[in-house]
């Protein structure tokens, strides 16, 4: 009796590990080769330089890196992005954060204020840069004629990348909302009862329990809002055009990847630049890990 | 009592405002692309007085680039984009996610943390070893280029693992005693079972393709391979001072994927609640 149960216990093992793999092959086939062996290659080919006309790979050791460092268009690239960042992921939380509260009722209208709050998800970003660019427009744009000024909101190299961070919160609102939302639905309804019978109603409720309570959706929103905010290409490739004056003060890490690796065909400098987008993202993300311990509540 | 209800009151009208204010926002763009698109050049660039409606509602800029640019080729290379990367993401995502949640086997935690892994990793790493593979194989300006990074996913699977990690054990057992082999239960049992995490993730699989601009940029640079997002970025560039048509090309752009998010918006708002939260 308890041979043949082992030996059942064992074909199913076995059973379970040949089933396993063969559920699995896929998904590992094609993340070694299409994302794992391509990090070992892009940080490889940060060691080397094209040769001229797109030939052959010139091996430089670190004179990339060299360069990198003392280039100031990558110095001045860094801080746009995190300038860029800096004004995206605190914005787009807040607000969205405040929308999340205000819709997390029963009310006439909720889901047509969350569908319309949403919208901007499912537009190409092509299309929205494109719009906002001629809202921004200074001559012509709406922005300026509605209320009578004169801004060069994407052409001012002071304030271009700011304006582009605007598009950013626009853009990625309704998302981080939708998140909220969810996340709020989790908090049971009891605690806010509660908390109106010991007087705390409205502000104080949203500081003392919703921020808490909430608190490990907002630090997941803002470390995946971080990660991406640095990777922002789109929105800056589609705004401010090659000959826009802003365009040395608003072009990102990933805008001088795609120029150096794509335009310039120089892959190895290119790669270089992204390995150090790489280390970047990892230095803010364990920063915010650690940080985590002192603000997100888990029970 | 009676102060209590009004002060509730106002705050519902309060909130209301607040609401119709930032939808109003939201909505600004969207409603001026489609106002310019109606316009002639001038109407749209005067200024003297600013013009907001369109005397008359013209059709010329639709016209022009219509005349000009192939959508409906746009529409069909973006279309098999989308489709084939959602038919891949879901197809890998389900096996892979049920092997990770459900079975126990040598070498699963250690696959699995490989996938988390690449989770945290900015994608622009992978592109030029990718875009490489691709040039190598004589690939570029083809369908298949457009989907190869998105044949499988990380993030899918992860999703799909934590769905399948749901649901409860006694009727995998049941299964089992009716003498199901772990294909048939994972096929006939447990993979319908994850159909809302199915559609979560086709959901954001596609609504990610179809924003996606620097990896079509990148490997279709033909005119009869781009996408709509790659072809709006080449036609910014011919069409310098022509905002109706600048505008007419980016609503044909934006149209289909918003009607079919009002039509479906419950599936999409929850699916990318699901996706987004569970990460």
């Amino acid at each position: 009796m308890d041979k043949k149960r082992k030996l059942a216990g064992t074909s199913r093992e076995r059973s379970e590990f040949l089933w396993g793999w063969l559920f699995i092959l896929p998904t590992m086939a094609g993340l070694i080769i299409l994302n794992l062996i391509p990090i070992f290659q892009t940080i490889y080919q940060s060691f080397f330089k094209t040769g001229d006309f797109g030939r052959g790979n010139i091996f430089v050791g670190l004179d990339n890196y060299v360069k990198v460092f003392g280039n100031k268009e990558v110095w001045q690239a860094l801080i746009n992005t995190l300038k860029y960042a800096i004004v995206e992921v605190p914005f787009s939380i807040a607000i969205a954060l405040v929308l999340a509260v205000l819709l997390n009722r029963k009310m006439r209208g909720r889901s047509v204020y969350r569908t319309i709050i949403f919208l901007p998800m499912v537009a190409a970003p092509a299309a929205v840069a494109m719009v906002w660019r001629w809202l921004f427009n200074s001559d012509f744009g709406l922005i300026n004629n509605l209320f009578h000024i004169h801004v060069k909101w994407i052409s001012d190299p002071k304030i271009a990348v700011f304006s582009i961070a605007v598009i950013g919160v626009w853009s990625i609102l309704g998302y981080n909302m939708v998140l909220f939302l969810s996340g709020l639905q989790e908090i049971p309804h009891d605690y806010y009862e509660a908390a109106e019978i010991d007087g705390a109603t409205g502000v104080k409720s949203f500081f003392y329990i919703t921020v808490p309570l909430l608190s490990p959706t907002i630090f997941f929103v803002l470390v995946t809002r971080v990660i991406s905010s640095l990777q922002v290409f789109d929105l800056i490739y589609m705004v401010i055009d090659k000959t826009n004056p802003a365009l040395e003060k608003t072009q990102s890490l990933v805008y001088l990847f795609y120029k150096y690796a794509f335009i310039n065909k120089n892959m190895g400098y290119g790669a270089t630049i992204v390995v150090l987008l790489l280390v970047l993202t990892m230095i803010l993300t364990v920063f915010q890990m650690i940080g985590q311990k002192k603000w997100v509540f888990y029970n | 009592m009676a102060s209590m209800e009004t002060k509730r009151k106002i705050s519902t009208i309060v909130i209301h405002i607040v609401l119709v204010l930032i939808s109003i926002t939201m909505m600004v763009p969207f409603l001026w692309m489609i106002l310019t698109s109606f316009k002639s050049v001038t109407e749209a660039t005067a200024i003297n007085p600013f013009v907001i409606f369109p005397k008359v509602w013209r059709t010329e800029a639709f016209t022009a680039v219509l005349n000009n640019m192939n959508f409906l080729m746009l529409y069909k290379n973006t279309f098999l984009l989308i489709f084939f990367r959602v038919l891949c993401a879901v197809l890998t995502a389900t096996m892979a996610g049920y092997a990770f949640g459900r079975l126990h086997f040598k070498g699963r935690d250690f696959c699995f943390a490989l996938v988390l892994f690449q989770m945290m990793v900015p994608v622009q790493i992978f592109i030029i070893p990718q875009y490489l593979m691709i040039s190598k194989m004589g690939m570029l300006n083809t369908i298949f280029a457009l989907v190869f990074p998105g044949m499988v996913t990380a993030f899918g699977t992860f999703l799909l693992r934590q769905g399948y990690m749901g649901l409860p054990n006694d009727l995998e057992e049941a299964a089992r005693l009716d003498g199901c082999n772990i294909g048939q239960t994972f096929l006939y049992i447990m993979a319908p079972l994850t159909r809302s995490s199915m559609v979560a993730l086709g959901i954001f699989t596609a609504v990610f393709a179809f924003k996606d601009l620097m990896w079509p940029m990148i490997v279709n640079t033909d005119k009869d391979m781009l996408v709509l997002s790659s072809a709006l970025a080449k036609m910014q560039g011919q069409y310098v001072a022509k905002f109706p048509e600048l505008m007419a090309a980016s609503l044909i752009a934006c149209v289909p994927m918003i009607i079919i998010y009002v039509i479906f918006q419950k599936q999409f708002i929850e699916g990318i609640a699901t996706s987004g939260g569970k990460l």
